[in-house]
């Protein structure tokens, strides 16, 4: 600094500079240490409790607990109820938000409004209405016992109640995605003799790629992860209609903490694939949006 | 390829577009439909490719005579090229090029080689082939406009169709592209239609020029024709600047201020309202009137840089008016700013009101 004693004003002007600066960064400290404190509290110390509590007897007992029979179906029923839903609402999805980002119709809003129900519905709700209109006393109960058809209390009605609760997830990634392209390209391939399969195929597609992604594997960590609306429709019969959440559910009332923490410890892992495969997704996207841009030498 | 539209109209909600349009284009032909933003000019582009359809059954388009209003674009054997190129961004160029022939059906789809061959000459053609591999969003505003190009023409279209083929484009880049569509126009001799608003466009590049406004056709002409003989009002204002003077028509003369004009060729019915328009190099500056018809003005400013001399003048009541002199006119008028000269009309038209008595 200055070795003049007198209090020049650019001196002055410098160190009030100086000071702002300082606020400015221990408000910025301040901030981050606060956010670190509420994700630590809030996520990874559950996080580890889940893994430490599963771990607490070995890995023997880990392994154990999940090689239950029970335990055993519940993963495979909740891999298979994810098998098919998230492939359906991968269809769904993909229609939908095509048919609302690139074409003009009458209850457009009514649709929109309609893909985002399940997102404002309580999940309990949404497994109640399938009891509702499948149930014993529900709407189509009578005419299912007589057919022998059995939906609520068996895997239909989980299927049925996960694509509910799930299929606003792969529309709404694309739906903005899609209208923000436009139908200029579509329009180009079909002037070039494509055929709308083709277009579909050849340049819609390729372009909404990542987004679909992103969504079917949010999509999938939903599926996998329900609990509302399964709880409700599937009848809690262990071996053959609880999914993973349910099981863990059943584990803990009995107090079998080590087995319920080990299935709890699958779900863990699935929201951290998730979230790396989302991480990854994005900065896949970020990386082929930049690449293309390095704009090379003017060739007029 | 001829093509012919008749009575085209076309509705978007409560807007009009297009108001039974009809229009005949020869083959061969390089025709620019001009127009400001809203004449509709897109509209009828996209009817005769097939990405709109008319609204009334009565309207047709026909190429070479043969009726395709209800067929589909991709059966049309048009090559579109769209305003912001609509280039496919996951492909290279040589991929962009190669869109039309690679999704035929198998049976007229070309051998691999053939392909390759076919989309090489045609990047040869707009000068592209060392970027065969880039994609869209590594090339200049340019070089889209012309894989866009080489991309319509890779499906051998009958008819092209460039909607606002320049819009995007810097200025220099601009005019660098419309001579170079002249000439690549000239090789291939395909029936060409293109969407301007811009006037100098138009008259540069086209053979013909359809001027539209408010979706109807207002004059249909060689540049020459709707430069110097403009059908009405709107194509004199639209096609360059005017000077506007208001008046008034009596006994076969046109009455403007001090300006009294006989009406030349015109035949001129009297009339309350009439408006004389005037182009700025059609408008003399004299020492004195000379007896001839002239409007006195004081010289506000005078813009020397250019080719021409751009002399802003006004009147005495302070309507604004412009002329353009040569550098030759200038030193001889000894002309500078505050000079009070007579503006005398070389060549007028004169437009009467229709609904005026």
């Amino acid at each position: 600094m200055t070795i003049s004693t007198t209090i020049d004003r650019p001196a002055a002007r410098f160190r009030q500079i100086r000071v702002e600066r300082l606020v400015r960064r221990l408000l910025q400290i301040a901030l981050v240490v606060l956010a670190l404190l509420f994700l630590t509290a809030f996520l990874i110390v559950p996080l580890v409790a889940v893994f430490y509590e599963a771990l607490r007897d070995g890995v023997g007992a880990y392994l154990e607990s999940l090689q239950e029979p029970d335990a055993w179906a519940a993963i495979k029923l909740t891999l298979l109820v994810a098998s098919i839903a998230v492939p359906l609402n991968l269809m769904f999805g993909v229609v939908a938000s095509w048919a609302i980002a690139k074409f003009e119709f009458v209850g457009k809003s009514v649709l929109t409004t309609l893909i985002d129900l399940p997102f404002a519905v309580s999940p309990v709700i949404s497994g109640l209405i399938y009891v509702l209109l499948f149930g014993l006393h529900g709407w189509f109960g009578p005419w299912l016992i007589e057919h022998n058809i059995q939906i609520i209390f068996a895997v239909p009605g989980i299927v049925l109640a996960t694509m509910f609760v799930t299929f606003p997830f792969v529309a709404r990634e694309l739906i903005p995605l899609m209208a923000a392209q436009g139908t200029e390209e579509e329009q180009a391939a079909i002037s070039l003799g494509a055929s709308g399969w083709k277009t579909f195929w050849l340049v819609t597609l390729p372009n909404i790629k990542w987004g679909l992604l992103y969504g079917v594997i949010l999509c999938n960590a939903r599926a996998m992860g329900e609990f509302g609306a399964v709880s409700v429709v599937s009848g809690h019969i262990r071996g053959q209609t609880n999914t993973m959440p349910l099981h863990v559910e059943v584990l803990y009332n009995e107090y079998n903490f080590v087995a319920a923490f080990a299935v709890g410890s699958l779900l863990a892992l699935l929201a951290l694939v998730t979230l790396a495969a989302k991480s990854f997704i994005e900065w896949n996207q970020r990386r082929s949006r930049t690449s293309h841009e390095t704009i090379t030498g003017e060739g007029q | 390829m001829s093509i012919e539209v008749r009575n085209i109209s076309k509705t978007f909600g409560n807007y009009t577009a297009l108001k039974s349009v009809s229009l005949r284009i020869d083959g061969g032909e390089l025709i620019a439909l001009l127009g400001p933003s809203g004449s509709g000019k897109t509209t009828l582009l996209r009817i005769i490719a097939g990405l709109e359809r008319p609204d009334d059954s009565d309207a047709a388009v026909l190429f070479d005579d043969e009726d395709v209003t209800w067929r589909e674009v991709g059966e049309r054997q048009v090559g579109f090229v769209f305003q912001h190129y609509a280039l496919f961004r996951h492909m290279t160029v040589f991929e962009n090029v190669a869109f039309g022939l690679r999704v035929r059906p198998r049976s007229r789809r070309p051998s691999k080689a053939q392909i390759r061959e076919k989309v090489r000459e045609l990047l040869r053609l707009v000068q592209l082939e060392s970027l065969e591999h880039r994609y869209p969003t590594q090339l200049s505003g340019g070089q889209r406009q012309r894989v866009a190009l080489a991309r319509a023409l890779a499906v051998e279209p009958r008819i092209l169709l460039l909607d606002e083929p320049f819009g995007a484009l810097d200025a220099k880049v601009r005019q660098e592209l419309r001579r170079w569509l002249r000439r690549l126009h000239e090789e291939i001799h395909v029936t060409t239609v293109f969407v301007t608003h811009d006037q100098e466009e138009a008259l540069e590049v086209a053979d013909r020029i359809v001027v539209m406004n408010e979706g109807k056709i207002e004059q249909i002409g060689t540049p020459d024709q709707v430069f110097h003989q403009p059908a009405n009002e709107f194509v004199m204002k639209f096609l360059g600047q005017v000077n506007l003077f208001h008046g008034r028509v009596e006994g076969g003369r046109g009455i403007f201020g001090s300006l009294v004009l006989d009406s030349g060729g015109q035949e001129l019915a009297d009339a309350r309202a009439a408006r004389l328009l005037v182009r700025p190099h059609e408008l003399d500056l004299l020492p004195s009137p000379n007896g001839r018809p002239s409007v006195k003005v004081k010289v506000t400013r005078i813009q020397a840089a250019g080719p021409v001399v751009r002399v802003e003048l006004a009147d005495e009541r302070g309507q604004q008016l412009q002329a353009e002199l040569t550098h030759a006119q200038r030193r001889e008028l000894n002309l500078t700013v505050g000079d009070i000269v007579h503006v005398s009309p070389r060549d007028a038209r004169i437009f009467v009101d229709d609904y005026s008595i």
